[in-house]
């Protein structure tokens, strides 16, 4: 096969049309597990379940999947509250929060699968939008919409929150909690009020990626577990606790798995990601941006 | 109970239940019990690890994989008998679990965790890929047509092979705990730090522990190929071998040996009375239900209550 | 006293004797019980319960009929999860336990291999639902399977496609082959290896993708930058969807497209593609057009399609339901046939009869599948928007082979078709 320019330009926007699409997915993980420390392992069972909202919405009144998913986001906000709660009461508080956390997280993921085969059956369901077959052509460079504008909506909405985190007293309190809670609490702040937002808008940002997720591909019920191993990875890469490091760590993904998948053989994209991920842990384990 | 009595007494309940049991004119029995067994095997070496250190592994069902791999590979190659396998899957699993503990283990536990979660991703990619091992097609081991021991069937040999596999991997758990080694590991799921500072070699302790979990998880594996007579990726890389192993040393227990020996045993028999009786997504939202409950309500476990109800008497 | 004792064993050996009569008239009553494991959940789970309702059917319209031997027909069965681990358990139950009188097979290779062995121990005839060549490694004389892939599965599987490609002029001189990583796949590409072979192909690409990948374009695109003739596609339903859809945002530029895509096949992925899969070529089991070659499909389907709504599976039944149905009516007929459950002889019955059923004549070969392969290979045009309607309706599906069921001819290239 001959290297063409053609083909490598593809592989690159490919590869950050995909690194969008995961930066979104990851973000919340990054705000959960990067800034709060509370292993989120149920994070890609709430994109499934913004996915299937999506898709009910769609299916029932025909609007568009994703501003579906921004409107009921709110709910999401919610739900990750309440969630939030219940881990700080039964787990943070005690302090057992690391393996008992895990396993609750653990245990939400099935029962909202689980919820989710018993309401909408185990079949893969979809979602029609206007973009879904329309692709932008520049030169010899291809733009699938259904992936471009899941991309657009994914940059708007990270780095509105890395805005967020940066540029307000709340985002700043987050990014403190990291760090001290007890200089926290002298400057009169409450700490797990802080995080509960926090951790509600990670869940937030959970169920406008279902959205994409269905925009991009077929959904059903347990693909979620596909994604627990890919959002971690994000996070990790790029660097615990730094939104940049995730949308960087997002992009070295997606372009390693394009690539991998141009070049090389796709059988091997997961295997190059996740390589990548074991040797950052072995030799880099602050990330790429990491602190 | 010294270890050494205690390991003649666990092989000796397991070599007269396997005995005794073989009356059982019942296969389902043994199909059931094989299940409930390798779970056993898997819960107590998770636990090695996870409840003795505290360092979640993600990744069981890569080396239950492993274990399983192995064999299958050692048939293919040589038509190495079951023995074979059972030697070679857990010396694999074992080195796997050396390699994985000595790149991660300086780390905090979270990092361990995502990086055996990545381990098993890559694993499975690599055997996905690996044609002579069946690749993503998946490999045949047949049952051999003689059966030693003059057994009726084959599964009659592989659930007593599983039963004192069973009994062996109790056994290592138990050494482990009731050594100074388990104090060591204690100490660390307490305050790593701590430890550290009291000279405690934390890293030496845990490489060791990881080794021998894994190398436990992977001898689970090593029948797995036999029961089925055909393994291919997806099944043997499992999420329910994960999940299982995790959320029965929560449900039993995990600061003893005991611990997972008990969730193993109720969790297992449940979800096989559950697929046979209600037998529909039921059995995924038991086992999600039972572990929130546990790690909400019951964050001992079971050994936790009979701990409590044992110093209530004491009083 | 001896009229005593004579008048008591009489009554006894009467007793005895009324015993049995009962005993033997409860037994003639008695259900007969078909045991058998099926995906209920799990990734299959879909596939799974539209072959139960199939087959529910079949229990239905025979008990209405008055059963098998005058037995009602009973079902006893577990969800496997769509998990291999679960079928030895499944099946000791089964028979031990619940002690039914015949089993079949779930659906597919993944639980039907692990049933093999304790079918071979006990002797016991296996009536199997789309198993891909599974008895090459285990040699069962009673295994039987309903998928129409003939004789040798892997070469049966693409031989229409192959023949199509060969048959354009002029004559294709090479070919890609890609597929998921996963066990059906890995068989259909092999098949295809073979084909490729056989007729002097030349294979400039062949490579597998994991299938839970989220952007199939760069492999597509990788696909064009070999400039293949034909391009052999064996895919899940989930990443055909996602292969269809790249070959189109890619603007794939090829003459054959397709050929062992699962998915296309169900109501799902038909109406979700909808125009996308104007020119492709792939396998079917059924077309509409083809309604008056089968008399009694058209009966089922209605009665399938009212129920799957309900139920949430499949509305269309044109992949699965019909064969299971099919795989009910051969046991059914080798039952009446050789009037007992004697094992050996409904085996041996199934080896050398001719079966009539929903799906057409059937004959086994000696490894237990079709005799002769009956893979249509059609090509999908014409489709206009997403609506389901459409596709109960003659018109979309163009049969391709075999020549008796032959409906029209390939149109190439691939993306003219898009025009």
């Amino acid at each position: 096969m001959e290297v063409s320019w053609a083909l490598l330009a593809n592989a690159i926007i490919a590869g950050l049309l995909l690194g969008g699409f995961y930066a979104a997915m990851s973000v919340g993980i990054s705000i959960s597990f990067g800034m709060l420390d509370v292993v989120n392992i149920a994070h890609p069972a709430f994109i499934i379940l913004g996915s299937y909202i999506a898709y009910i919405v769609n299916d029932q009144f025909g609007f568009d999947p994703i501003v579906v998913s921004v409107v009921v986001s709110p709910l999401f906000f919610l739900l990750g509250m309440v969630l939030y709660r219940i881990y700080y009461l039964c787990f943070e508080r005690r302090g057992q929060e690391s393996l008992r956390g895990l396993a609750f997280f653990f245990g939400i993921l099935f029962i909202t699968e689980v919820a989710l085969v018993l309401i909408f059956g185990v079949d893969y369901r979809m979602v029609s939008s206007r973009y879904g077959d329309v692709t932008w052509r520049l030169g010899e460079v291809g733009f699938p919409m259904r992936l471009v504008v899941p991309f657009l909506v994914s940059m708007v909405m990270v780095i509105g929150v890395q805005l967020f985190l940066t540029h307000t007293f709340f985002g700043r309190a987050v990014l403190a909690v990291a760090q001290d809670q007890l200089a926290l609490r002298l400057m009169g702040v409450n700490p797990v009020r802080v995080k509960e937002l926090a951790f509600a808008i990670s869940i937030a940002t959970a169920g406008v990626a279902g959205a994409f997720l269905i925009v991009i591909q077929p959904v059903q019920p347990a693909i979620g577990r596909e994604f627990i191993g890919l959002v971690f990875a994000v996070c990790v890469l790029g660097g615990m606790g730094s939104i940049l490091g995730t949308l960087l760590g997002a992009f070295v993904l997606g372009l390693a798995e394009s690539f991998t998948s141009t070049f090389f053989g796709p059988s091997w994209a997961p295997a190059v990601s996740f390589g990548l991920l074991l040797a950052t842990l072995a030799f880099r384990p602050s990330g790429l941006l990491g602190r | 109970m010294s270890n050494r009595v205690f390991a003649v007494v666990a092989l000796a309940v397991a070599l007269a239940l396997a005995a005794v049991t073989q009356l059982i004119p019942n296969e389902y029995f043994f199909s059931a019990a094989y299940t409930v067994l390798l779970f056993v095997i898997l819960a107590t070496a998770w636990n090695i690890l996870g409840g003795y250190t505290g360092y979640v592994n993600f990744g069981s069902a890569a080396f239950f994989a492993i274990g399983a791999y192995t064999t299958v590979f050692f048939y293919n190659a040589f038509k190495a008998p079951l023995p074979v396998g059972i030697v070679a899957g857990t010396l694999v699993a074992g080195l796997a679990g050396l390699g994985l503990g000595y790149l991660t283990l300086r780390l905090r536990g979270v990092f361990f965790a995502i990086a055996s979660l990545a381990l098993a991703v890559v694993l499975y990619i690599f055997i996905v890929n690996w044609d002579y091992v069946g690749g993503a097609r998946g490999a045949y081991v047949l049952q051999p047509r003689e059966i030693p021991f003059g057994l009726p069937r084959y599964i009659h040999l592989i659930y007593a092979v599983q039963l004192m596999m069973a009994a062996f991997a109790l056994v290592v758990s138990r050494v482990i705990e009731k050594s100074t080694l388990g104090r060591g590991l204690a100490a660390i799921r307490d305050d790593e730090l701590a430890a550290e500072c009291s000279g405690v070699p934390t890293l030496k302790l845990k490489i060791f522990s990881t080794m021998m979990s894994c190398a436990l998880m992977g001898m689970a594996g090593t029948t797995f190929p036999y029961y089925l007579s055909y393994i291919e990726p997806s099944s043997a890389f499992s999420l329910s071998y994960a999940v299982n192993s995790i959320a029965m040393p929560l449900i039993g227990g995990m600061m003893s040996w005991m611990g997972p020996l008990i969730g193993a045993v109720l969790l297992g028999t449940v979800q096989q009375l559950v697929q046979v009786t209600i037998s529909s997504a039921w059995n995924l939202l038991i086992v999600g239900v039972l572990l929130v409950l546990f790690v909400t309500l019951a964050p001992n476990g079971i050994m936790g209550w009979v701990d409590a109800w044992r110093r209530r008497k004491g009083r | 006293m001896t009229g005593t004792r004579f008048s008591m064993l009489g009554r006894a050996v009467c007793v005895l004797g009324l015993a049995l009569g009962l005993a033997g008239a409860a037994l003639a009553q008695q259900p007969l019980k078909i045991g058998f494991g099926m995906s209920l959940t799990g990734p299959l789970a879909g596939n799974g319960k539209a072959a139960l309702i199939a087959m529910e059917i079949w229990r239905d319209d025979v008990n209405a009929k008055g059963g098998i031997l005058g037995r009602k027909v009973e079902f006893v069965y577990y969800d496997d999860q769509t998990s291999p681990a679960t079928v030895p358990g499944i099946y000791t139950k089964l028979l031990d336990v619940d002690k039914v009188d015949l089993v079949v097979s779930g659906y597919g290779t993944n639980v039907i291999a692990p049933a093999m062995p304790i079918m071979m121990q006990r002797n016991l005839t296996f009536m199997t639902l789309f198993g891909l060549n599974v008895n090459s490694k285990f040699n069962y004389d009673r295994y039987f399977q309903i998928m129409p892939a003939g004789p040798n599965p892997a070469v049966g599987w693409s031989q229409g496609f192959f023949d199509a490609a060969m048959g354009m002029n002029p004559k294709p001189k090479t070919v890609a082959l890609v597929g998921a990583d996963a066990e059906y796949p890995a068989m259909a590409l092999e098949g295809a290896r073979e084909h490729a072979k056989k007729t002097g192909l030349k294979i400039v690409y062949d490579k597998t993708y994991p299938p839970n990948t989220v952007d199939y374009s760069p492999i597509v695109r990788a696909i064009q930058a070999t400039n293949p003739e034909v391009v052999f596609v064996a895919s899940y339903p989930p990443d055909s969807a996602g292969m269809v859809r790249a070959a189109n945002e890619v603007g794939l530029k090829t003459r054959m497209f397709g050929g062992g895509l699962v998915g296309p096949q169900f109501a799902a992925l038909k109406t979700q593609l909808g125009p996308l899969l104007n020119g492709v070529v792939n396998y079917e089991f059924y077309a509409p057009d083809l309604g008056g070659k089968f008399p009694f499909l058209e009966k089922f389907l209605s009665k399938y399609q009212a129920r799957a709504v309900v139920e949430k599976v499949d509305p269309l039944g044109f992949y699965l339901p019909p064969y299971a149905y099919a795989m009910m009516q051969v046991l059914d007929q080798a039952i009446t046939a050789t009037k007992g459950l004697d094992q050996a002889k409904i085996a041996d019955y199934i080896h050398k009869s001719e079966f009539d059923t929903f799906v057409g004549k059937v004959r086994f070969a000696k490894n237990g599948e079709w005799a002769v392969s009956r893979v249509m290979m059609t090509q999908y045009n014409g489709i206009s928007g997403n609506d389901v309607e459409q596709f109960k309706k003659p018109g979309r599906l163009t049969v391709l082979s075999p020549r008796e069921y032959k409906t029209g001819e390939l149109k190439a290239p691939y993306h003219d078709n898009k025009k």
